[in-house]
């Protein structure tokens, strides 16, 4: 096991260092314009932009000063930011929560609702119960977000003027953010823990369970749906990875500070440092995600561990 | 489909296009679908035929009419007929979706093929690479692609693309892997067959199936995708018409004219159901364990 868990941790930190090193060439070769230039503004002077080019330490050789910046990324040091005159990593961490917090409560309440319509389709399949749960998950899961979000703004705030339309100052303006991303989640749960489920339901040990004479529910619960939930879980893990830098629409539309938002601006404003730190901080999450998912996977699933 | 047609018309040997066909053909909600996205591919088409009205030019009298029997999704802050935008707005959607899944189809496939087929270092570096493209936040880098590289439909279909190869790699690698095993393979090979003649006679079309299906379903996702970027900005310019964009503007007319943001996202569902209830079909029709 802890072999194993090594093993994955030796994989997953070469390729965030190869997404750092990836990340500082594109911002090095194929960037038009000189960032101590865009830094110092369109009314510097050469010499207050030498300086700034000195304190950037653009100056030294391309290795060299992807060396510094590697060591200053492993103490934690992504620069500052040009917008924010900020350091990049506190302008993130400020920002990060509101990510987190909306990809975690989504993908919950979506991987919730998706399960319970997969199980309650897969039992009944073939049914009329099925075909509506087919025709709703195809839908669900055709929605894109970013129409998704405006309608439930045109319905919810607009309409009814239940709920705020922008911001994040309280728990209700997470509710149509939250409720934008758990749909299409639910749908991709529910598509898989439907065809799952029926496989594992035509399995042996389940019709073994059923003639030894358990209930259906102990059938369901205790022998087909462990098993039903081994690829789900991999699928929530990249959900959860996908999200935290994959948010941006629903983030933009409802006007929530969160990485996503931050990135875009980021781009936006040719704020380098800024694009670098969250482009690198959400790969690296998304990494992290993944192994913590085939960590969990390896202890549900043994059998994993010796292939 | 085209090649699922193609093939079943010449007749394989095998059979299992005819096959895979017939049940397609059965699934009678696919078909409709199949029957909907050509009449709408045809609309989009000869869009100058169908709709009187220029989806480019004002037209100020009629601004910010609500859906009428003239102008059926309304028109917009410049009087210009919203059909008449999405129908022409389709235009450059679906070429972004088509497009771009059809560059990733022809570099992956290549890719997918040699690493599956050869194993060994030349797998392990297509593969890693692959897996450095699949750490990267896509939509993120997508925008900041082609911010860099200059905000037009060619670099946005690039940008697609290029976050579509690791899935489509992944997929041919895997089914090349299991098919290299297979007896027919090594017959081939006792018969003399070269590495690309087996690469691209015996395994490529037994390939071919899944990725249809994935190709099918990766356009609706490369729609999205491309309604996506010019939903934030980037993509082709406006006043060209394109439904991410559309919607963009009608984002600003929620609580006035409800019909600017409604009708163009319809539209994307639309077509993005249809896309994803045929590919759902073609995977059914593929799969031998499930009946027709």
């Amino acid at each position: 096991m802890s072999q194993y868990i090594l093993r994955r941790i030796a994989i997953a930190f070469p390729l965030i260092l190869a997404v750092t090193t990836v990340v500082f060439v594109m911002l090095r070769v194929a960037l038009p314009g000189d960032p101590a230039q865009i830094m110092a503004g369109d009314r510097a002077s050469p010499e207050q932009i030498e300086i700034i080019r000195r304190k950037l330490g653009l100056d030294r050789p391309v290795f060299e000063q992807y060396l510094i910046f590697l060591r200053n990324f492993a103490g934690g040091d992504l620069g500052r930011s040009v917008k924010f005159r900020e350091p990049v990593m506190g302008v993130i961490a400020k920002a990060f929560p509101f990510t987190v917090t909306l990809t975690l409560l989504s993908v919950a309440v979506g991987t919730t609702i998706g399960l319970l319509i997969g199980i309650i389709t897969a039992v009944h399949q073939r049914t009329w119960i099925d075909n509506i749960g087919i025709v709703l998950t195809v839908f669900f899961f055709s929605i894109p977000t970013f129409w998704l979000g405006l309608m439930l703004i045109l319905i919810f705030s607009v309409g009814l003027r239940v709920l705020p339309v922008q911001g994040a100052g309280s728990w209700r303006h997470f509710v149509l953010p939250v409720a934008t991303l758990a749909v299409g989640q639910s749908a991709l749960i529910a598509r898989l823990t439907r065809s799952s489920m029926i496989e594992v339901l035509s399995a042996d040990y389940v019709r073994t369970a059923r003639a030894k004479g358990l209930a259906q529910r102990q059938v369901l619960v205790r022998h087909a749906l462990r098993n039903t939930l081994i690829p789900v879980i991999t699928v929530v893990g990249l959900s959860v990875g996908g999200l935290l830098g994959g948010a941006i629409i629903t983030e933009s539309i409802f006007g929530l500070p969160g990485v996503g938002r931050l990135a875009i601006d980021a781009i936006s404003n040719r704020d380098y440092p800024m694009i670098q730190g969250t482009v690198i901080l959400v790969a690296a999450s998304f990494v992290f995600v993944n192994l913590i998912v085939d960590i969990i996977y390896a202890f549900i699933d043994p059998r994993i561990r010796y292939a | 489909m085209p090649e699922i047609k193609r093939v079943a018309e010449r007749g394989r040997p095998s059979g299992l296009y005819q096959l895979v066909l017939l049940k397609f053909v059965r699934n009678r909600v696919a078909l409709f679908g199949l029957c909907c996205l050509l009449l709408m591919l045809l609309a989009i088409i000869f869009a100058p035929q169908v709709t009187p009205y220029d989806p480019i030019g004002k037209n100020t009298p009629e601004r910010n009419q609500p859906p009428s029997r003239l102008h059926p999704f309304g028109t917009d802050k410049l009087g210009r007929d919203i059909m008449s935008r999405v129908l022409y707005g389709g235009r450059v959607s679906l070429q972004v979706g088509f497009l771009s899944v059809g560059l990733a189809v022809l570099v992956s496939a290549p890719l997918g093929l040699i690493a599956g087929f050869f194993g060994g270092a030349a797998d392990n570096g297509i593969m890693r690479v692959m897996d450095l493209i699949l750490a990267f936040p896509a939509l993120i880098l997508a925008i900041w692609l082609v911010s860099l590289l200059g905000s037009n439909m060619n670099n946005v279909i690039i940008a697609i693309a290029f976050f579509s190869l690791p899935t489509f790699s992944r997929l041919i690698r895997g089914i090349t892997l299991s098919i290299r095993e297979m007896e027919y393979v090594m017959a081939a090979r006792g018969m003399g067959a070269g590495s690309l003649r087996i690469m691209f006679f015996h395994i490529l079309p037994g390939v071919l199936g899944p990725m249809i299906v994935l190709t099918t379903l990766s356009v609706s996702g490369a729609i999205v995708a491309g309604a996506s970027l010019s939903f934030l900005g980037l993509g082709v310019r406006p006043p060209t018409p394109e439904w991410g964009a559309m919607l963009a503007d009608g984002r600003n007319y929620l609580r006035t004219q409800w019909w600017m943001a409604v009708f163009p996202g319809m539209t994307i569902t639309l077509v993005v159901l249809i896309l994803n209830i045929i590919g759902d079909a073609l995977r059914d029709a593929l799969d031998p364990n499930v009946r027709a």
